[in-house]
This record gives structure tokens, C-alpha cells and sequence, in this order.
């Protein structure tokens, strides 16, 4: 980021500049001052009230029964949610069983053969999988698992979220191992010590801390996901761990019970929003802490949220 | 001699590992290509049926009946189009505000460090809230705003409509467009700004006469890439905007009223899609969707990137 030198001497009361600037110059400057300051006001305020409104109406349905126990038929009262978390952790771990494998490798292919014609095609393909609609992958991964299991599961589950995931694990990769000084690499090199041990023992170790944080951001934008489940995992009211049954997740009973018209699993809703809420800003924040620990986090921060924006 | 040996035999070893290592990393960059060619291979192999089928009356048709074999998806276009054209017009305003207020006011004032890494960190924060929790807040905070100027209109009552679908999909494309204008603006030449003061520009004047002139193209292209994400936007759209198969002549309740869009018709309907050839139209639209995605994001990262270099 370049900042301007002037930047901090120009000051933004009239007192330097007000000798010079005068009537319409000195009402335009101000008026767009306020202009701007009002309008990103109004943008962040939204935002704020939407977590706010989260956090005041979840936390008071947030008790031991909503958190363990499996839910109920409307009217009766009381009735959580457990299955639904325990079907979000093990969507999750499917996705990541299958995506930071190969998104890690991929993103190693894609620094060390940087020049050749297949890294370009992995390169462009990372980048359009990162826009493919998630409805889009939620219809491929139904044609591509549930048609040839013959029912929903679980698999086809993480399956769904494993593809989405994946361009984050691969780019995070990528962009820290690039950050890799290359003396590092030709002193290594230099003691005769083969390439994949430089690999495994040096490159990697040097840049876990940037690959923990895209595969926690990656976690954290598909723990959210409804729309690629909703033809995969389905949803499931009952407590299930296995990967070949349909099963519950967080997203869909929001999506299920939002869409309701009872003003009870409304309440329920609010909670497990709280609750994905929650869940989601702690990976987010725990993935800036691990770039923090990094050295390489200015870079990183910028690469990731920018998507396309290096 | 014997140690001649030992060591032949263990740099074959190596090379061996060191060859398997580069396959498998290669197999790594292959299943990645592949994933990609697979989805949209199998994407067009489903919707064949359905390209030959419905031919261009999927695009020009307005009637989408799978009882009688009618698959005509003009009426999701223009409410895709009208839900996220509606949802840039709200929050690229705000977006520009905030990504010129971070770059060029804040730096100057004397908490602006402070309030800089509150705003980006908020805005980067929300952009991570589920769609499905801004659909729900949408549901119960936009909807009742809508009924109430709906009644105020004489118009059906509906709440869930387009205009409540744009509301919250400009909440949720704000962060997003933010950030990346943000560090395109972040890349304007502190020598033309300077020059700009010191000719005895306002602040106004520079921001608007060199910033915003200078990174137009990439501001724009980060619109281009936030409606790129707006349309293929599915929960929250899905949840508000009403899912009604219609094309009313009047705009006023079109905007006001239940419509549908692309990604919602396929949330609804996909699951519950018996014969094949519905299946198969609603797989086209699937395919459109990523077609469209495909250009506006190739169009956006493209120009940020030429911007960048």
C-alpha cells in the first residue's frame, strides 16, 4: 500500500487550508467528507445489526437441551439440535479429508512448475472453480455420488463441500510456499539433499503456518454452505454418523426451520445461527491468528481476501 | 568398490522417490484440471436432452411448466438480473464509500489507525456470515418493511419479493466489492496524488479528479466481479424471493412482488424433479448459471489483474 507523504500534514480541519479554500471548493470538499463518512456508515451498520440481532435472539434459546438432544415434532416443547452439530463437524471432516490432501499438493505443483503449460491450466482451473455457483457443484456432486449410491449420504456431503474448499487450500498453499526466500531453496539444494526432501522437511514446515490459515478460512466458508447440500447430504432428524445416510447439518435446519411457519422452530433457528455464527468468526479469527504468528502475513491477508486481487 | 556400490544403489532410490514425489504432485495438478473439466462435462452431458428439447425457447420462453413439458426460463433471467442489478445499485455506493474512506480519509486522522483496522476487520468478518443467516434475517427484519409499503402501494401483499431478495444480497456483496476496490485503490501512484495536493486540490478533488479516475477500471471490475457473485447467489435469494413463476407486466409489481431466480428455481425444484427431462432443464439452467459466472468472474479477475501489473 502506498500512502501518500502528504497525507498526514494535510489536515482535515480548515485551519491550513482554510485561508486558501473558499465557499463552493471548501463546501464540495466537506459535504463529500460527510458524504462518504455517512454512506459507510450505512453500509457497515446492516452488517452489525445482523450479528447483533443473531447474538441477542440465539443466546436465549442456547441451553444443555438445545445443545444434546436430538429434536422434536412441532408442538412438543424443548428439543435441540445435536444432531445437526454433530452432522456439520462430520460434513466437514469428510471435506477436508478429501480436499486438503490434494489442495496442499496442488498448490506445491503449482509453485514448482510454475512455468510449465499443465500449471497454467491447474492455475485457471483453481481460479473458475473459486466462482462456480455453489448450487452449481451441489447439482455435479448429486449427478456424480447420489445418482451412483442411489440415495443421499453423507458422502456426497463433503463431497460437494470438499470441491468448494478446495481453490482456497490450493491458493493459500501456492501463496505462501511462493513467499519462500530462494536462497533458502538453492542452499538446500546446494547440500545435495534431494528435492523432496526439500519439499517435505523445508518448504513445508517454513509455510504451515499460511496453509493452517486458508485451510481454516476454506473450513470456515464451506461450514456455512446450504445450497450444495441441499440435493447431497439432505438433512436427517435423526442422530446419524454414518457417511452413507442422508444426514443433518447446521445450515440446512436453519434453512429448514427459518422457512417454517412456527414461531417455535423460529427459535430454534435463532439458535443454531448463534451457534454457526459463532463457529464461523472463530475459525475466521483463529485463521488471522495463525497468520499473525506468521512472518509472511502481510502478503498472505491481502492475497486471500482479494481472491482475484493480487 | 563396494561403497561405489552402496551409493549407486541409494541415489537410485532417490531418483526413484524423488520421481514418485514429482507424479504424485503431478497427479495432484491433473485431478484438479480434471475436476473442473468433469463438472462441466457432465453438466452439458445432462443437460443435452434438454438443450434438444427445449431448443431457444429456453431463453425466450416465459412459461415453465414440467407438466406440460414447457421449460422456458425468461422470467428467472430477468429476475436474476433485476435482483442483482438492484442489489449493485444499493451497495456500490457504500462499497466505494468505504474502500475511499479507508485508503485516502482515515490514513490522515489522528484515530485513523483505529478505525481502519475496525472496518476492515468487521467487513471482513461479516463477509464470512452464512447466506442462510442473512436469508432468515432477511425473512424477519426486510419482509415486514416490504409488507408495509406493499399495503401503502394497494399491491398484493406478499413481503417476500425481488426488492426484499436485493436488499439483503446488497448487504451481502458489500464487503466483498469493498475489499477489492479497496486495494485496487490502494494502487494509485502516491505521485499523482501528490501532484494533485500540491497544485492545491481538495481532498475532494483529488479523490475525484486522479483515485477514482485513475483505478476506474478496476473499481469496475470489482462490480463486475460482486454481480458475478450476486447471481449466483442461491439461500438467501431462495428464501426471499418468494419463488413465483411469473412475469407481470408492470414493473412496480414485479420488483414488489414474488418472482424467482435462476439459483432459487434449481434450490426449489431439483429435489423434487421426477421426470428426466425436467431434471435435465433444470441441469441447463445449471449450466447457463455457470456459464455466466464463468465470463463475469473471467471478465472481472482480468481486469484486476491487467490493473495490478
Amino acid at each position: 500500500m502506498k500512502t501518500c507523504v502528504f497525507e498526514r500534514h494535510i489536515s482535515n480541519d480548515a485551519r491550513i487550508t482554510g485561508g486558501l479554500l473558499k465557499g463552493w471548493r471548501l463546501i464540495k470538499d466537506r459535504g463529500f467528507a460527510y458524504l462518504l463518512f455517512s454512506l459507510s456508515f450505512l453500509g457497515i451498520l446492516p452488517l452489525l445489526l445482523i450479528v447483533g440481532y443473531v447474538l441477542v435472539k440465539g443466546i436465549s434459546c442456547i441451553n444443555f437441551d438445545f445443545l444434546f438432544s436430538l429434536p422434536v415434532p412441532v408442538g412438543e416443547m424443548g428439543g435441540g439440535i445435536a444432531n445437526a452439530i454433530v452432522g456439520s463437524v462430520v460434513l466437514v471432516f469428510i471435506a477436508s479429508l478429501f480436499s486438503i490432501p490434494v489442495g496442499i499438493l496442488g498448490g506445491l505443483y503449482l509453485n514448482e512448475r510454475r512455468s510449465s503449460k499443465l500449471a497454467s491450466w491447474v492455475g485457471l482451473s483453481v481460479e473458475v472453480l473459486q466462482g462456480v455457483p455453489s448450487i452449481v457443484i451441489g447439482i455435479v456432486i448429486w449427478m456424480w455420488v447420489v445418482l451412483q449410491m442411489g440415495h443421499f449420504s453423507a458422502l456426497a456431503g463433503g463431497v460437494a463441500l470438499g470441491v468448494m474448499m478446495l481453490p482456497t487450500v490450493v491458493k493459500s498453499t501456492e501463496e505462501t510456499v511462493r513467499l519462500v526466500p530462494e536462497s533458502i531453496r538453492e542452499g538446500v539444494l546446494a547440500l545435495g539433499i534431494p528435492y523432496y526432501k526439500l519439499v517435505l522437511r523445508v518448504l513445508l514446515p517454513m509455510s504451515k503456518g499460511g496453509i493452517l490459515t486458508g485451510v481454516l478460512l476454506g473450513v470456515a466458508r464451506v461450514a456455512g454452505e446450504t445450497a450444495p447440500l441441499l440435493f447431497t447430504a439432505f438433512g436427517n432428524p435423526y442422530f446419524s454418523l454414518s457417511i452413507v445416510k442422508p444426514i443433518a447439518s447446521l445450515p440446512l435446519v436453519i434453512f429448514n426451520y427459518a422457512t417454517s411457519p412456527y414461531e417455535e422452530w423460529h427459535r430454534m433457528a435463532w439458535g443454531a445461527s448463534l451457534i454457526l455464527i459463532v463457529f464461523v468468526l472463530v475459525l475466521n479469527l483463529s485463521a488471522r491468528f495463525f497468520v499473525s504468528e506468521n512472518s509472511l502475513k502481510k502478503v498472505f491477508l491481502s492475497g486471500e481476501k482479494s481472491e482475484g486481487g493480487e | 568398490m563396494k561403497m561405489r556400490a552402496r551409493y549407486n544403489g541409494s541415489e537410485n532410490k532417490i531418483k526413484l522417490k524423488e520421481w514418485l514425489f514429482r507424479m504424485v504432485l503431478t497427479a495432484a495438478g491433473v485431478t484438479i484440471v480434471l475436476l473442473l473439466g468433469g463438472i462441466f462435462f457432465s453438466l452439458f452431458v445432462k443437460a443435452l436432452p434438454a438443450i434438444k428439447h427445449n431448443g431457444f425457447y429456453f431463453i425466450r420462453g416465459s412459461v415453465w411448466n414440467p407438466q406440460s413439458g414447457r421449460y422456458g426460463i425468461f422470467s428467472f433471467i430477468v429476475g436474476t438480473l433485476l435482483t442483482s442489478f438492484i442489489a449493485l445499485i444499493i451497495s456500490v455506493p457504500s462499497a466505494l464509500a468505504i474502500s475511499v474512506l479507508l485508503s485516502e480519509y482515515l490514513p490522515g486522522y489522528r484515530n485513523g489507525r483505529f478505525f481502519i483496522s475496525f472496518l476492515k476487520n468487521a467487513t471482513d468478518l461479516l463477509a464470512g456470515v452464512p447466506s442462510v443467516i442473512y436469508g432468515f434475517w432477511g425473512l424477519v427484519f426486510v419482509t415486514p418493511v416490504i409488507r408495509y409499503f406493499e399495503e401503502l402501494l394497494h399491491l398484493p401483499v406478499y413481503g417476500v419479493s425481488i426488492l426484499a431478495a436485493s436488499v439483503v444480497l446488497a448487504i451481502m456483496i458489500l464487503p466483498y466489492m469493498a475489499s477489492i476496490s479497496r486495494e485496487v485503490i490502494a494502487l494509485v501512484p502516491a505521485e499523482l496524488k501528490e501532484a494533485s495536493y500540491a497544485l492545491g486540490a481538495t481532498r475532494y478533488e483529488t479523490v475525484g479528479g486522479v483515485v477514482l479516475r485513475y483505478s476506474a477500471s478496476g473499481i469496475v471490475a470489482s462490480i463486475v466481479l460482486a454481480l458475478g457473485r450476486a447471481m449466483g447467489e442461491t439461500m438467501a435469494v431462495t428464501m426471499l424471493v418468494g419463488n413465483s413463476n411469473r412475469l407481470p407486466a408492470n414493473i412496480l409489481r414485479f420488483i414488489l412482488g414474488p418472482g424467482n431466480t435462476m439459483a432459487s428455481v434449481i434450490a426449489n425444484e431439483f429435489a423434487e424433479a421426477t421426470n428426466s427431462v425436467y431434471l435435465s432443464s433444470l441441469t441447463e439452467i445449471g449450466l447457463f448459471l455457470f456459464i455466466i459466472s464463468l465470463i463475469l468472474n473471467g471478465i472481472g479477475k482480468w481486469t484486476v489483474r491487467r490493473f495490478a501489473l
